[in-house]
């Protein structure tokens, strides 16, 4: 009886699919009925964050526009919709696999690497064919992205040749046979969809990643992306891969409350991932090895530790609680924080400085924010309240200067940074 | 926008609960709030908020009088003139409303609050109740409400302690509570010197000290709803504050998170209701009228609509939409407006020369109570009044332009008086009696005939004193308090009774109730056992302008309650068949 009505209702499926079919176009047949492929694709631009590079500020999803700080100029992500004139509506599997394998456009054109083709070529044509057949079921959207704001030469694509010939390598990503399935899987996102190192790997002056130093941290627009390997102080030592996992999740975690444009991965990719994906990608980070240790910076100066001490208990311990063991899931612990004894402390300088809304999940619905301190604190107290909580209750990481605070402040007066 | 299912007027305590119950169940809620947004790191983040001068003085978080006040008058023969400066009492405005900046005193009522006319005749007799009191059961009781007062301390995380679980007494809790079905959500708040030494002195007394019940959290709490609150850190700026540590319950903190995210809720803030619009035949809402943040007079349809802004708003909103009749004071007949309500408190200030008590370490609730003399949970006989009040100490945080405590003899201005304050500020405790206040035939709200507001509505006309039964009960509760004081080991016993006439200038309690009142008669109440209007039945009118007398309690966690009560009768029967859920 059961699958008499199952071969009913897939006979009816099948005659609404060629009604449908005979008066919608291609894509928008596809959105209707989509395919294991679409799914999957739209599944890798969920595992790929595609959406949050390509779809700027209040703009339609994935029509691009969005300004991204390469470094030496602001790149315009592209309009990824299949729009003809503006999108990429004209653009065969092929022009698609070799702009996401090779960082080449359907023109011939140099892509440049703010689009994170280094990582892009590890993986696989399939998964690159199903990216593209759900990214022709969006809404063709007619939205041509601003030029970029580019200095000579670097506003020649035909550069990305000599750039590409220094520090690119072609390849699909091949699994390690010493390596568990699930460890691999990790590998693959992490260094290929995922592009982790994108924010996290350090970049050399060209801003190609420096791939010994692989997810040890990185300085990105007024933030700094933390170390992701085993080092013991500012890395995931002390995490462990259900704390890693809570984090994609919820973004909170007992250790650490995300903050910058992690909060951003998280609600637009990590939260959304499977759960077995975000398990991979934490057995993959636990795999790390410990950066090189930091040179072991002298004690802090006593006066400011004193002066420190007396702006957190009046401004800080009401929530982070004295010794800075913080409220779990709600304000995050200092003591033995990551991003306290980050090696560098703009991430910590930022928050104090701008305060940081916590990203609300479903999770974890509750909007919570640490208000700004700039208009509060000059930059010698920022300086002695940093310099105290990262070498407090066991923490230690260097000396803050109100140096490092003014120039911080600077920047972020001129809009870098959110 | 299209008609939603519901339309709330207000946005405090009951218009969140409502919005949320509602929104759950799937109905499309939109709520209409006369203030502004309002949220924890924009509006009273940590860094700005414990601010004496700005809120508790200039009043930043609470109802503009210059935009609407009421008229005051004691009696109807004098004159009521405009409430121009807030005092006695502090409505909120914005979203939030008055549970931005309540203590979070969290309290049920008796059982026997519920049927203060029918217990008091039967246990008393008919004397006991004179003829121009006018109070009236509720037509609801405490174990119908319990799994609603129950779902609201769990929302709220409420610190407290047990006296009552499923009729078996705890120790350490309040005996004479009604019973709970289970322990409150979070262990009591830690204690501090002052509130000890009340405990102790009365335990002495032969009384039954207890915890007071806090919405301010003693750990850090996820409630049901997955809304998220930090632990109280004791600042000592709960009463007319918001919270910048996410650490005392409030809409913003326990319900706005989850209920901000579900697509069929709107908020529309800085639009305020002015009236709401009635078919031809005055018997259905159609509904509202509104100004708009530029001025603009709207209108916005309903299926229902429900009045969730504070009591005074909910009564003048009944009065200009002529919705239901009048009260007329010298008739007794008619029901908009009768019953208004108050508090009685009064306070006896305790002295030390050795004791630092250091009472600036404060929470909203944070405080040691008896409820022996409250409500009928002692024997009225030969006593000449009905009702009672809890007694206790309260550190609500004695914050430094409020707080100056002087024995008396000493000069109310000048350097004697300032070094006075300096000798007993760290050295002073403080017992506060809070009593209830019986309903009075000459106690009632009307629209003013002389003032308006700015969009030219009458005022709100207050006409309110206490009675011989408050001023009986509320001198009864001092000298009870005064004889615990003087078992406190001070050096000097200061007892404030409450004399004399009801003021609306110096601040008593935000704890107006009625003039909305429920019941089971049309004659006499304004609106069902469901909150339901008797004469609109897409009308429902929630809050403390429901209450047919005031208790000795604060309102809140009750209004609240009777949220959920309303709230699970809408949907289980006013969606399935809406119309009257009473027959009169």
């Amino acid at each position: 009886m059961r699958r008499g009505i199952a071969i009913a209702g897939l006979l009816f499926a099948v005659t609404l699919a060629i009604f449908v079919a005979s008066a919608l176009t291609q894509a928008q047949q596809s959105a209707l009925l989509p395919s294991e492929q679409v799914l999957r694709g739209k599944y890798l631009a969920i595992l790929g964050d595609c959406a949050s590079c390509h779809t700027s500020k209040d703009g339609a999803a994935y029509a691009g526009g969005r300004g991204l700080n390469s470094g030496f100029g602001i790149i315009y992500s592209a309009n990824i919709t299949p729009d003809r004139e503006t999108g990429i509506g004209n653009w065969s599997t092929d022009q698609f696999y070799r702009a996401m394998h090779q960082g080449i456009a359907d023109d011939d054109s140099h892509l440049y690497p703010a689009f994170p083709y280094p990582y892009f070529t590890h993986m696989t044509r399939a998964d690159d064919d199903a990216i593209y057949a759900y990214l022709r079921t969006i809404p063709a959207v007619h939205a041509k992205p601003p030029p970029n704001k580019l200095p000579f030469p670097l506003n020649i694509r035909g550069i990305m040749a000599i750039w590409n010939a220094l520090y690119f390598s072609e390849g699909e990503y091949k699994p390690d046979p010493t390596k568990s399935v699930e460890w691999n899987r990790g590998a693959y996102i992490v260094t290929g969809p995922g592009h982790c190192g994108g924010c996290h790997t350090p970049k050399n002056f060209l801003m190609a990643d420096e791939y010994d130093r692989a997810l040890s941290g990185s300085p990105i627009d007024n933030w700094f992306a933390a170390d992701l390997t085993g080092e013991p102080r500012a890395g995931l030592a002390s995490w462990t891969a259900a704390d890693i996992e809570e984090y994609l999740k919820s973004g909170r975690n007992a250790r650490a409350t995300a903050s910058g444009s992690m909060q951003e991965v998280i609600g637009l990719s990590t939260s959304r991932m499977e759960d077995a994906d975000r398990a991979a990608i934490a057995i993959y980070l636990k795999g790390l090895p410990p950066s090189a240790p930091v040179k072991q910076s002298s004690a802090p100066d006593p006066a400011a530790m004193r002066a420190g001490g007396a702006i957190f208990v009046d401004a800080c311990s009401s929530c982070h609680l004295s010794q800075g063991r913080g409220q779990l899931r709600l304000f995050p612990p200092l003591a033995g924080s990551a991003t306290v004894q980050s090696h560098d402390a703009t991430t910590v300088l930022h928050i104090i400085l701008r305060g940081s809304h916590s990203l609300a999940t479903n999770d974890k619905p509750t909007p919570l924010a640490m208000p700004a301190f700039t208009w509060k604190l000059n930059d010698q107290q920022v300086a002695d309240v940093a310099t105290y909580i990262r070498n407090s209750w066991g923490n230690q990481a260097s000396q803050v200067d109100a140096a490092d605070v003014a120039k911080l402040r600077s920047d972020l007066a001129k809009g870098g940074g959110n | 926008m299209a008609n939603p299912d519901v339309v709330l007027v207000g946005f405090g305590w009951t218009g969140a609960i409502m919005a949320e119950r509602l929104t759950a169940a799937g109905l499309n809620v939109l709520a209409i709030e006369r203030g502004g947004w309002r949220d924890t790191p924009n509006t009273f983040a940590t860094t700005f908020d414990q601010d004496e001068l700005r809120y508790m003085w200039r009043h930043h978080q609470f109802e503009n009088v210059a935009h609407d006040t009421l008229t005051f008058r004691n009696n109807a023969g004098q004159v009521a003139l405009p409430m121009r400066r807030l005092g006695s009492f502090l409505p909120g405005t914005g979203v939030g409303g008055a549970g931005i900046h309540w203590n979070g005193q969290v309290w049920r009522y008796l059982p026997t609050d519920f049927a203060v006319r029918s217990h008091n005749l039967k246990r008393y007799g008919a004397s006991a109740i004179p003829p121009d009191m006018t109070v009236q059961d509720f037509p609801v009781t405490y174990d119908e409400l319990e799994p609603h007062y129950d779902t609201f301390e769990y929302l709220c995380g409420i610190s407290g302690k047990a006296g009552n679980l499923n009729g078996k007494i705890q120790p350490g809790g309040n005996p004479f509570e009604g019973w709970r079905s289970r322990e409150y959500p979070n262990p009591p708040l830690d204690m501090t010197y002052g509130p000890t030494l009340f405990a102790s002195a009365a335990t002495e007394a032969g009384y039954h000290p207890f915890v007071h019940p806090a919405a301010n959290m003693s750990r850090a709490y996820t409630n049901p709803l997955g809304a998220q609150l930090g632990e109280c850190t004791y600042c000592g700026f709960c009463e007319k504050f918001g919270c910048g540590n996410y650490s005392k319950a409030s809409p913003q903190t326990t319900i706005l998170p989850i209920l901000m995210r579900r697509p069929n809720f709107t908020l529309l803030t800085n639009c305020e209701v002015t009236k709401i619009e009635l078919d031809p035949g005055k018997t259905r809402a159609t509904g509202v009228i509104y100004v708009d943040g530029k001025g603009q007079t709207q209108f916005q349809g309903a299926e229902v609509v429900m009045l969730t802004a504070y009591i005074l708003h909910n009564v003048r909103l009944l009065l200009t939409s002529s919705i239901g009749k009048p009260y007329d004071p010298k008739a007794g007949t008619g029901v908009i407006g009768k019953n208004y309500a108050y508090q009685i408190t009064s306070s006896v200030n305790v002295f030390y020369d050795d004791k630092i008590i250091n009472p600036f370490i404060g929470a909203g609730a944070l405080g040691m109570i008896i409820d022996d003399f409250n409500g009928d949970n002692f024997d009225h006989s030969g006593l000449g009044f009905i009702g009672g009040g809890y007694i206790g100490v309260v550190n609500t945080g004695a914050r430094p332009i409020e707080t100056h405590p002087t024995p008396d003899g000493v000069p109310a201005w000048g350097s004697a008086w300032k070094k006075s304050i300096a000798e007993n500020y760290l050295k002073t405790v403080s017992i506060a009696t809070h009593g209830a206040v019986m309903s009075h035939r000459g106690n009632y709200l009307d629209l003013d005939p002389t003032y308006t507001d700015t969009y030219g509505r009458p005022l709100l006309r207050m006409t309110f004193d206490f009675t011989d039964n408050e001023h009986r009960m509320s001198d009864y509760l001092t000298d009870r308090a005064t004889d615990v004081a003087k078992r406190m080991g001070a050096r000097e016993v200061q007892a404030k009774k409450r004399a004399g006439s009801y003021s609306v200038v110096p601040y008593q309690t935000t704890h107006n109730t009625g003039g909305a009142i429920m019941g089971d008669n049309p004659k006499t109440s304004a609106v069902n056992r469901y909150l339901q209007s008797w004469d609109v039945s897409n009308v429902f009118v929630q809050g403390a302008s429901a209450y047919p007398q005031n208790a000795g309690y604060n309102p809140t966690a009750t209004l609240a309650a009777l949220a959920y009560w309303s709230a699970d009768a809408f949907l289980n029967h006013y969606q399935k068949s809406p119309g009257p859920l009473v027959h009169a």
